[in-house]
């Protein structure tokens, strides 16, 4: 999963498969060579190398996913939508800007949210629970084996 | 533009702010190098500095890095100040160290060691936050050392009573991906049953995940998950049948639990109907209820809502078409995607379009898809989109039967007139075969090709004409209107070469049948072939030379004419060696030869036996073996496929060409070269040998030959290199073959009846490989039994670099045989041709399997007729080592049983191969003699050939 500036810059990437640094520059680039070519009007989805590409554009950002023949397209559509929604709720209505400044966040979002490619919980409450209980935690030190909570 | 963010949650990292605006605000890339250079001497020296760093600082360093990392550059140090902040106390330090690791992972085993105890510390922390942090760090990295370390603690905490919810789903996740990365290393076990009873959980979120590591795991032993059918269908059942309110956050956009509908469906999806009927009738109810929503109104008018609703309904007829038993539910499905192929919303059209061509398939829904076709080729007309009209394309391939073939190659072909670029060698490919395969009479195939050869001359294969002269030649009724035909064809003005090439070829057999007309008479035939002649590239030019030696023998009284060209300048002193040498050749033959002689040694072509059109694997090749629906596939209601042909390996070899050309009776060429065939063994076909004896010079016959196939395939077959072949029997990994020029490298991974092979091709020269092709061949007895599909590779090497092809393997039923990868390429002008045998081993299909003592010796016995068993004593060729045998027996690709044999010197071991057809379970046992240095290896298997296989690969491993 990647999200792309209009004019292919990358500000967030994520890969749940190992994949040699080398390689993966070179996917992207090529993935956004595609993606940004695409007119408004077409289809989210594409095929691209062995793997299917759902996209979905929001202002100025492009969120991509890769997944696999038999992955469902729609519903991958909204896992996008779903974590644009809870960068949304983080930030207050995110813009570019939020996730540039703010990239460790942006990760540990997409992290809550997303485990090796999984959804690991769909419910926004749940998701945005555990980021904000870790940024009430911040200054708290554990000692370890604290349990209570 | 530069502002700083206005929401800045947490604890905001000024530096972090401040480097990251300057970053903004560099003018150019240099300015940006230099600012990152400045930073990353800044945070060296902070590092480095005697004055201990606080954990803040720390994390703020490291967070720079991370940042810099990110936009591009390499990063070679602050890994062990990350490794520091995992055993911080502060949360967010913690944090940022896991990022670090996560994104920039090193396999620095020292760092690795200490990675792996931080996580190990957290894991017991029994904090859930560090729990999660430290299990999403596994997850992230997923490398094999991360799941050597914690593969067996994982199941631990995702099946303990006092774990948090949320830990849970990180756990259940956590194991999904080492399950992915390295299934040898998660053990089955009594977990196992507990993790389906997740299903039952009343967490959401908890069964969310769950459920798709369950889905995976079931994928690769469904025996083992067997359980899950009913959880999954009474979890499934209770959200259909909810209403929106019922589970508050998990619907979304007032679909219910949309995520989780779509996962148990999948899970479904690795297992047949269930075959008990209140269950079945359960299941069938949910899947009616979900077509019915989809006639309901909608409850919202946002995009959200209907593609959750629709990504469940698409989930759905994917598992109604899988399961392919309930006709109404098919019929349908086709239905409602039917109304889809006609919304507004383009993503629909195109998943409406996909679907169906998976529908079109299915004997109950193949007709209802056919309904659909005027809407179909409207889209290929209308659609903007060239992914969807590409989708329609392969509908139309998909439904195609004889009923319809005329009208949708007619549509295609005027598709292919505007058609992009990008797609328009698959629509030749997808209407030959269409033609082909549908041709009532075979005059509309010969005009269709034809047609093809017009329109989309240029992405007209050699398959596709090669083919048409096959079976021009096969059938004697349309040899005549074949001639007829290419004859007008090739009266326009401008035709494309491949047209001169099938008219050269046709003509030169066969134009005597309209010899008779004099508006074709064997001299016009002539005069307008030749015309063509300089236009023409040098392979066209030989085939045609070729044709002209033909006509000698059919018009005698084109002779003189004919003799006249061959004996010109241009044709006698051809810059190019092989022009040049026909011509002399072929003058020479006509000057000598006496008319009894031509006749024998150019007799009509017999027939070629019949084949699969290497069409097909030409386009098999193409779209990979899971995106072609296979039209071949289509059964009828008695379950016999319609269509007989045999699946082929992918086979892009020259040999494959020569074969589909060359007709049996006449040897088949060592090599095509013309000098080579004079020393061949010929004396089974009577015309060459009457040219020997006459001492002629000695190339004519084969000549003819040569013109159907490319000049790559002007070599000897290479001896196949099986030096590597057996120390690939144990291990996936590592080179095959290596010689002054090339490494062959293998990565190879196996799932079930799967495998992947990744090759690597390395360039050791400082020298381009020029027309560097590979490709997988297979004996005839394997090909029914193994199917491989190599991808392309560049034709291009450059010196020093490395190019990888991946090989996708299916295991159809249990084989001896190996594949051969033959590699063909131009090194400094000369052509390198190395064959080596492929390590794809029936034990590569092997699944472990875990089972007790008992049970092991219970299903022994019953393995016990003479024939099941092999057994084999030898001697041992390497030390007697016992971690070494372990290994290699683990490699072997079965369970290490232990404590089962009495012995406890001896190995067992159990298994279960893997094919398309059939599992065959496997138990073995090896009895080390270390006074004798002698093993005695016994295997026992249902299938005898199973048995004797296994036995040959192993026993030479020791």
């Amino acid at each position: 999963m990647n999200s792309a500036h209009r004019q292919g810059k990358l500000r967030l990437q994520k890969w749940y498969t190992a994949t040699a640094e080398r390689d993966k520059k070179k996917m992207v680039r090529e993935l956004m060579q595609t993606v940004l070519a695409r007119k408004p009007k077409m289809c989210s989805f594409l095929e691209w190398r062995d793997l299917k590409i759902v996209y979905k554009r929001y202002a100025s950002l492009y969120f991509c996913c890769a997944i696999e023949e038999q992955d469902n397209e729609l519903i991958t559509l909204e896992v996008i939508h779903r974590f644009v929604e809870l960068l949304d709720k983080y930030f207050g209505s995110v813009c570019e800007l939020d996730i540039i400044f703010n990239f460790e966040k942006a990760y540990f979002i997409l992290d809550e949210f997303l485990m090796g490619g999984e959804i690991q919980d769909t419910s926004k409450k749940s998701v945005l629970k555990a980021i904000e209980q870790a940024d009430l935690l911040q200054e708290v030190t554990w000692t370890p084996g604290v349990t209570s909570m | 533009m530069n502002k700083m963010p206005a929401v800045s949650k947490g604890d905001g990292m000024r530096g972090l702010a401040v480097f990251i605006s300057d970053i903004r605000n560099c003018k150019s890339k240099e300015a940006e190098i230099k600012r990152i250079n400045k930073e990353l001497a800044n945070i060296r020296s902070k590092f480095k500095g005697d004055k201990a760093l606080d954990g803040y600082s720390k994390k703020k360093y490291v967070c720079k890095l991370l940042f810099i990392f990110l936009l591009g550059h390499d990063i070679d140090f602050g890994h062990m100040e990350a490794v520091n902040l995992l055993s911080s106390n502060k949360y967010t330090e913690k944090q940022i160290g896991y990022l670090f690791i996560s994104v920039l992972v090193n396999s620095n085993s020292d760092l690795i060691r200490l990675i792996n105890n931080a996580i190990k510390n957290d894991l017991a922390s029994r904090n859930p936050t560090f729990m999660n942090l430290a299990l999403h760090c596994i997850a992230n990295v997923g490398s094999r050392e991360m799941a050597e370390a914690f593969a067996s603690e994982i199941p631990r905490i995702l099946v303990a009573g006092d774990t948090m919810d949320c830990v849970k789903q990180s756990a259940a996740l956590c194991l999904l991906r080492l399950n992915r990365t390295s299934p040898d290393l998660v053990p089955m076990g009594e977990w196992t049953a507990r993790v389906v009873h997740l299903l039952n959980d009343q967490h959401l979120g908890v069964v969310t995940s769950a459920t798709s590591l369950i889905t995976t795991l079931a994928q690769k032993s469904p025996d083992n998950f067997k359980t899950s059918i009913s959880l999954a269908i009474a979890r499934l059942s209770r959200i259909v049948t909810s209403t929106s309110i019922d589970l508050q956050d998990y619907t979304y956009y007032f679909v219910a639990a949309p995520w989780l509908s779509v996962k148990l469906l999948r899970l479904l999806q690795c297992y047949p109907p269930p075959e008990d009927t209140a269950l079945r009738s359960r299941l069938t109810e949910c899947l009616e209820t979900i077509l019915n929503k989809a006639q309901e109104p909608p409850k919202s008018k946002k995009v959200q809502h209907s593609n959750a609703k629709n990504a469940v309904l698409f989930e759905a007829i994917s598992l109604i078409i899988h399961h392919d038993s309930e006709p109404t539910l098919l019929v349908r499905a086709c239905n409602q995607l039917g109304q889809f192929l006609q919304h507004r919303e383009t993503n629909l059209r195109y998943l409406a379009l996909e679907s169906m061509c998976t529908l079109a398939s299915s004997e109950f829904s193949h007709e209802a898809v056919k309904t659909h076709i005027d809407t179909v080729i409207n889209a290929l007309k209308t659609e903007r989109d060239v992914s969807v009209r590409q989708r329609a394309v392969d509908l139309l391939y998909a439904m195609c039967d004889r009923s319809n073939a005329k009208q949708i190659v007619v549509e295609m072909l005027s598709y292919l007139e505007t058609a992009d670029y990008s797609i328009r060698e698959e629509i030749v490919l997808k209407v030959a075969i269409l033609a082909e395969k549908y041709a009532v009479d075979y005059t509309w195939y010969v005009d269709t090709i034809l047609n093809l050869i017009r329109i989309a001359g240029d992405y007209v294969s050699e398959e596709v004409w090669y083919r048409v002269i096959q079976i021009v030649i096969n059938r004697d009724d349309v040899q005549g209107y074949a001639a007829k035909t290419v004859f007008e064809a090739l009266q326009a003005p401008a035709c494309h070469e491949n047209l001169v090439k099938v008219g050269g070829y046709i003509l030169g057999e066969f134009g005597n049948l309209i010899a008779g007309d004099s508006r074709s008479s064997p001299l016009v035939q002539f005069n307008l072939l030749h015309s063509k002649f300089h236009l023409c590239s040098v392979p066209t030019q030989a085939l045609l030379l070729s044709a002209y030696i033909k006509f000698i023998n059919l018009f005698p009284e084109v002779k003189a004419t004919i003799q006249e060209v061959l004996r010109s300048d241009s044709q006698l002193r051809n810059a190019d060696v092989e022009l040049q040498q026909r011509a002399v050749e072929y003058l020479r033959l006509s000057c000598i030869a006496s008319t009894d002689i031509l006749a024998t040694v150019f007799e009509e072509m017999p027939p070629f036996p019949e084949r699969e059109s290497s069409i097909l694997a030409k386009l098999k090749r193409k779209k990979g073996p899971g995106n072609l629906p296979d039209i071949d596939a289509r059964r009828n209601v008695n379950g016999n496929t319609e269509h007989s042909e045999k699946p082929e390996p992918a086979n892009k070899s020259s040999f494959a060409l020569l074969a589909d050309l060359l007709p049996t009776n006449r040897p088949r060429p060592a090599s095509a070269s013309p000098i080579m065939l004079s020393t061949a063994t010929l004396g089974s076909t009577p015309p060459i040998t009457a040219l020997l004896n006459l001492n002629s010079p000695p190339s004519t016959g084969a000549s003819l030959l040569v013109d159907v196939f490319p000049e790559s395939s002007c070599l000897t077959a290479p001896e196949v290199s099986e030096e590597n072949f057996f120390r690939f029997v144990c291990k996936n990994n590592g080179v095959i073959y290596e010689n002054q020029l090339l490494q062959i490298g293998l990565k190879s991974e196996y799932r079930q009846n799967l495998g992947r092979i990744y090759v690597f091709y390395g360039n050791k020269t400082s020298t381009q490989f020029l027309s560097f092709t590979s490709s997988v061949t297979s004996p005839d007895s394997l090909k029914t039994q193994l199917i491989v599909h190599a991808k392309t590779v560049d034709p291009i090497i450059e010196g020093g670099a490395q190019v990888q092809q991946i090989l996708n393997i299916e295991c159809v039923s249990d084989f001896t045989d190996a594949p051969v990868l033959n590699v063909q390429f131009r090194y400094g002008g000369t052509l390198q041709n190395i064959a080596v045998k492929l390590p794809v081993m029936l034990n590569k299909f092997f699944q472990p399997t875990e089972m007790t003592s008992q049970d092991f010796f219970q299903r022994w016995k019953q393995l016990g007729a003479p024939q099941q068993e092999v057994q084999k004593i030898f001697k041992a060729k390497h030390p007697m080592d016992t971690d070494v045998t372990k290994a290699k027996i683990l490699g072997f690709g079965v369970t290490l049983l232990e404590r089962v044999d009495p012995n406890p010197e001896n190995f067992v071991g159990a298994g279960v191969i893997h094919s398309k057809n059939s599992q065959v379970g496997c138990l073995l046992r090896l009895e080390p003699n270390t006074q004798a240095q002698m093993y005695r290896l016994t295997l026992r298997t249902s299938r005898d050939s199973v048995s004797q296989r296994l036995c040959e690969l192993l026993s030479e491993q020791f």
